[in-house]
């Protein structure tokens, strides 16, 4: 055993070194910086495509995605509370013997060696000046203690030994606080996992078949976990997101949702989100009802429970689907509800419609000139944040498996004064929604423009609008003649294209059969004929629906406008339908976030400490004062650890006054 | 000489009428907001309100300009409520309001005074102008009476716009802006009548003319200075006190710097005979600092307690958290660094230099460049 005590006093040495400490939370601090750079716990998906395979496999051997959980650091942090409190143990025996102390036993030789040491001249017994001079100090906040040497007395005297508790608090404050921390942290079950008594649960499978172990029983000291409930809904159980997976917390009790609220403010955004709660124990007794929102948690069983997050529960939404494939078909039901899917088909294919979500409200920034603010008036006004109503989110998806995902909303909106209800479509996630106008008609909805679609679709009534459309362009002299069938050819090829592509359609025939330098002149022809052409069809598909002929006026001339962008844009929708949202009953979802950690009074005591320790060590200064009287002379010597401006004129003007104590009698 | 013998006077004996006088105003104004509003105050708040008595009361007995300090700003806050008579559209219409201490107009001129602040004490300095720099400390505690009273009208703006938008105004950056430049202006002109050196203020003021600088540009860019309601998450009493206590750690760091930055031009030779003696700045510096790690231990504390109440949990290495615990480290090591080993001079300006940078960092950069949970401070 010998041979081994030098490396043992060589490791105990270098643990309770200040250096290594400093080692530890550089070494830290770097982790930490790391951390908050590399965006953690993210999809791993999403860490594959930023960095490549490669990488991805490396830093997730590093535990880069999770570092404030990851083995090394959880260890350096035991490693910091180890040398920490080694530190405290080495050096608390002699601090607290050190507080106690006086130095009486100084020397003269070492006090004539101290930088701030003043020399009197008295003609006073020792003892008397002594006494004065203890006098003085007491009344300056020093304690201090008459010792007699030979042939004199010496004055010791200390002030601010607290200075050094300050130390031993600020430094078991911060072991407390990282011993609270790691009762907090996942260290229980790291030691699990690493033993292959649990394992991460990576499937997408209900709750009530993850097996046993991949689930934390109530008895679990510490987790913080989250779960969505829907509104007349419960959960047992919260979600523990680990790495790529997660685990099932069960918990001891059962908590059920009777209502989910948000409240927005005049301006628009949310002002309160509330949720009313009823925990229940596990055989299902009712043990209270509370209601809880942002910073007001509710505390039951030493598990907190907060309002996280919200979503919806599965909203149920009533659908009218326009099949785009057909337009002269009716508009049919589709009933559906939010996280459900339906099937649809279309023709000889099956499509599923996954319903992802559903929002009451949508208050938008619709534009509009904010008006430039008065520097001095604090009330805002901004006119262009409006609530445009509920919409729902949906993913189409196709045969062959590939989705777009739509937003829709209900009702139109009003953009550049004209009304569009708008569908949002985008390819992945990720996307923003690339939103499609479609014109609303005079009574708001889409049917009027589903009805000009379906005629210009139908090759069977170009005739007649080309036919119209030729007359109304000429003069009736010449109505009937060959001027009228060449014009009517041309519509009629302007509106067989459109039908079949829109406006691309209608681009690469002009680059086709035109010579460049007639293009754009050609095209301004072709689409005021396709404009004129399209005002018949639109007579002729209100004529058909018995609606009222539409009015000569500018707003006629938007709508068909904005239904030819509308039907050139609808070649690029990816969907066989349009599905407007007619009628929802709306069923929300509340996240809860719920802990348990056990580890949090330590941290707060710990707390406590470090701000007294720090004020102790910052504000409370050790000086010591030692006066050696001596017949005819007497030196006075001040020292501090920690020489200040004060310290500077504290002597200054301790020294003036041993002067006068000396000189007067 | 006589007196340097006897053992001074106890702290209490030694208070003056003055002081007493100033409690009992403080207590009175209290107990007067507590019986007209305490119905709509909670348990916290009524507590905080009550603290604010013996708090402030303290101040100013330990520092005795705070007393006219307080008096003056807040009974131009007083005077603007009276203004108002409860219509904030009388901002646009009595003079006072329009031209003086509406919440902005008050903010408008403690920007300009701070301006005009930073160019007598540079004339101070340079000129070696006693005057100069008497003007600018004058201008500086203007400034401050200003912003004090601009919070304070702005607190009283905010629940005429309605009563549910109401609350206090350190909730968003334009806010805790004008609080930095409040207390920044405050803790320098402390160890200004403490170290009675007046030349420190030229730099010191470059800082806050910076932040002046932000105030004016996302006032009149951004249109920052509107009053918006709270957001959930923010709805708690601990804003009230998390957020001042930060600025106090954020504020002494910047007079740190700024005295790194005199002592490092001063040990090069520039304006050495015009700045105090490099121990004094040294002193200063860890005067700051001192004082500045103590509130931003504070701050991050209550942030803890207050982030176990909000986000279930007392720490999540959340960014801002992290930097937080950054700076933290940081300046806890410049401590060290002084206090144990004994360290001055050079390597402590740079530090001090630096340790600003990595503040500012948390504070704004956090925000601008990464993603949290701590999001209501963006630009």
């Amino acid at each position: 055993m010998r041979a081994d005590e030098p490396f043992g006093k060589a490791l105990y040495e270098l643990f309770s070194s200040m250096r290594f400490a400093i080692t530890l939370l550089t070494l830290l601090a770097i982790a930490s910086i790391i951390g908050t750079v590399l965006k953690q716990a993210e999809p791993y998906n999403n860490y594959i495509i930023q960095f490549g395979p490669y990488w991805f496999e490396m830093f997730r051997l590093l535990g880069l995605y999770d570092v404030y959980h990851a083995g090394w650091f959880l260890i350096i942090l035991t490693f910091l509370v180890a040398s920490t409190s080694l530190c405290i143990y080495r050096n608390a025996p002699g601090m607290v013997k050190e507080m106690r102390n006086f130095r009486e036993h100084v020397t003269e030789q070492s006090l004539a060696a101290f930088s701030h040491k003043h020399a009197v001249q008295h003609g006073q017994d020792t003892q008397a000046l002594a006494d004065k001079a203890v006098a003085y100090l007491q009344g300056q906040g020093f304690r201090s203690k008459l010792i007699p040497r030979e042939n004199g007395v010496l004055v010791a005297a200390k002030r601010g030994a607290a200075s050094r508790l300050g130390y031993l608090l600020a430094h078991s404050a911060i072991v407390l606080i990282c011993i609270g921390g790691l009762m907090d942290g996942n260290l229980v079950f790291k030691a699990q996992q690493l033993l292959g008594m649990k394992k991460i649960e990576t499937r997408d499978i209900p709750q009530s078949q993850v097996p046993e172990i991949s689930r934390l029983t109530p008895e679990n000291l510490s987790f913080r976990g989250s779960v969505q409930i829907p509104e007349g809904g419960s959960a047992d159980v919260v979600f523990l997101n680990v790495a790529d997976g997660y685990l099932v917390q069960d918990l001891p009790f059962v908590v059920q949702l009777k209502e989910f609220r948000i409240e927005h403010y005049s301006t628009g955004q949310p002002k309160l989100f509330e949720s009313d709660l009823v925990l229940l124990d596990r055989q299902g007794n009712k043990i209270r009802e509370a209601t809880i929102a942002v910073n007001k948690p509710l505390i039951h069983d030493g598990v907190a429970i907060y309002q996280a997050s919200f979503g919806d529960g599965g909203s149920k939404l009533n659908l009218r689907g326009w099949n785009l494939f057909s337009p002269a078909a009716e508009a049919f039901e589709v009933q559906g509800a939010v996280h459900e899917s339906t099937r649809l088909s279309s023709g000889e294919a099956e499509y599923q419609l996954e319903f992802t979500d559903f929002r009451l409200f949508n208050i938008e920034n619709l534009g509009g000139e904010t008006p430039r603010q008065n520097a001095m008036s604090v009330k805002s006004d901004n006119k262009a944040l409006h609530n445009v109503g509920p919409s729902y989110q949906v993913k189409v998806r196709n045969p062959r498996g590939e989705a777009n995902e739509y937003h829709n909303y209900m009702l139109p909106v009003t953009l550049d004064g004209r009304m569009y209800v708008l569908s949002g479509v985008r390819e992945t996630p990720n996307d923003p929604f690339r939103y499609l106008r479609l014109p609303a008609d005079a009574k708001g909805g889409i049917e009027g423009f589903m009805r000009l679609r379906a005629v210009l679709m139908n090759p069977a009534q170009h005739g007649e609008i080309t036919r119209r459309f030729a007359e109304g362009a000429l003069p009736p002299g010449e109505r009937g003649g060959e001027l009228q069938s060449r014009l009517e050819a041309s519509a009629g090829n302007i509106l067989r294209l459109f039908a079949q592509g829109g406006y691309s359609a209608l681009g690469q025939f002009v680059e086709a059969n035109i010579a460049e330098g007639e293009r754009q002149q050609a095209t301004e022809t072709f689409l005021r004929i396709l404009e004129l052409s399209t005002y018949e069809a639109l007579k002729l598909a209100n004529a058909q629906a018995g609606e009222p002929p539409p009015a000569t006026d500018d707003a006629t001339g938007f709508f068909i406008r904005d239904s030819l962008n509308a039907f050139s844009d609808l070649f690029f929708y990816g969907a066989p339908v349009y599905l407007q949202l007619q009628s929802f009953e709306q069923i929300q979802a509340s996240g809860l976030q719920m802990t348990r950690s056990p580890g949090k009074n330590l941290v707060y005591f710990g707390s406590l400490l470090l701000v007294l320790g720090i004020f102790a060590m910052l504000y409370v200064r050790e000086r010591r004062a030692w006066i050696v009287v001596k017949p005819g002379n007497a030196l006075f010597a001040y020292a501090t650890p920690r020489k200040t401006v004060d310290f500077e004129q504290e002597f200054a003007k301790h020294s003036q006054a041993i002067e006068q104590l000396a000189t007067k009698e | 000489m006589e007196l340097a013998l006897n053992a001074p006077q106890p702290f209490l004996k030694r208070l003056s009428m003055f002081d007493w006088l100033f409690t009992l105003v403080l207590a009175v104004g209290a107990g007067y907001a507590l019986n007209l509003y305490g119905a709509y105050m909670d348990g916290y708040d009524k507590g905080m309100l009550i603290a604010t008595v013996p708090a402030l009361a303290w101040l100013g007995w330990f520092w005795k300009p705070v007393r006219p300090f307080v008096l003056v700003a807040f009974g131009l806050a007083l005077l603007a409520i009276y203004f108002y008579q409860g219509d904030l559209a009388r901002m646009e219409q009595a003079f006072f309001l329009k031209y003086l201490i509406s919440s902005q107009a008050a903010i408008m001129w403690m920007c300009a005074l701070i301006m005009f602040a930073t160019i007598a004490y540079w004339i101070g300095l340079l000129a070696r102008s006693p005057f100069a720099g008497k003007t600018g400390t004058a201008l500086t505690w203007s400034a401050a009476t200003l912003s004090l009273t601009g919070l304070l009208v702005r607190w009283y703006e905010s629940y005429l716009i309605g009563p549910d938008v109401g609350h206090i105004p350190v909730s968003n950056l334009y806010e805790v802006f004008v609080l930095f430049v409040l207390i920044t202006a405050l803790m320098y002109l402390y160890y200004e009548s403490r170290y009675q050196q007046k030349s420190m203020g030229a730099f010191v003021m470059l800082i806050i003319s910076a932040a002046v600088g932000f105030i004016l540009w996302y006032t009149f860019d951004r249109q920052a200075h509107q009053i918006q309601p709270l957001v959930p998450a923010l709805q708690s009493w601990w804003m009230k006190i998390h957020v001042p206590a930060n600025f106090v750690g954020y504020g002494a760091f910047s007079i740190a710097a700024m005295l790194g930055i005199a002592w490092l031009l001063a040990s090069k030779g520039i304006l050495a005979s015009r700045l105090p003696k490099p121990e004094v700045l040294d002193d200063v510096m860890y005067k700051t600092i001192a004082i500045g790690f103590a509130f931003f231990t504070i701050a991050t504390i209550l942030g803890a307690m207050w982030a176990a109440e909000a986000w279930g949990g007392y720490w999540s290495w959340d960014p801002k958290e992290t930097w937080a615990l950054i700076v933290w480290l940081n300046y806890a090591a410049w401590l060290h660094l002084r206090l144990v080993k004994g360290l001055r001079g050079k390597v402590l300006a740079w530090w001090a230099i630096v340790g600003i940078l990595v503040t500012t960092f948390a504070f704004l950069g956090v925000n601008m460049f990464l993603s949290g949970l701590h999001s209501y401070g963006e630009l």
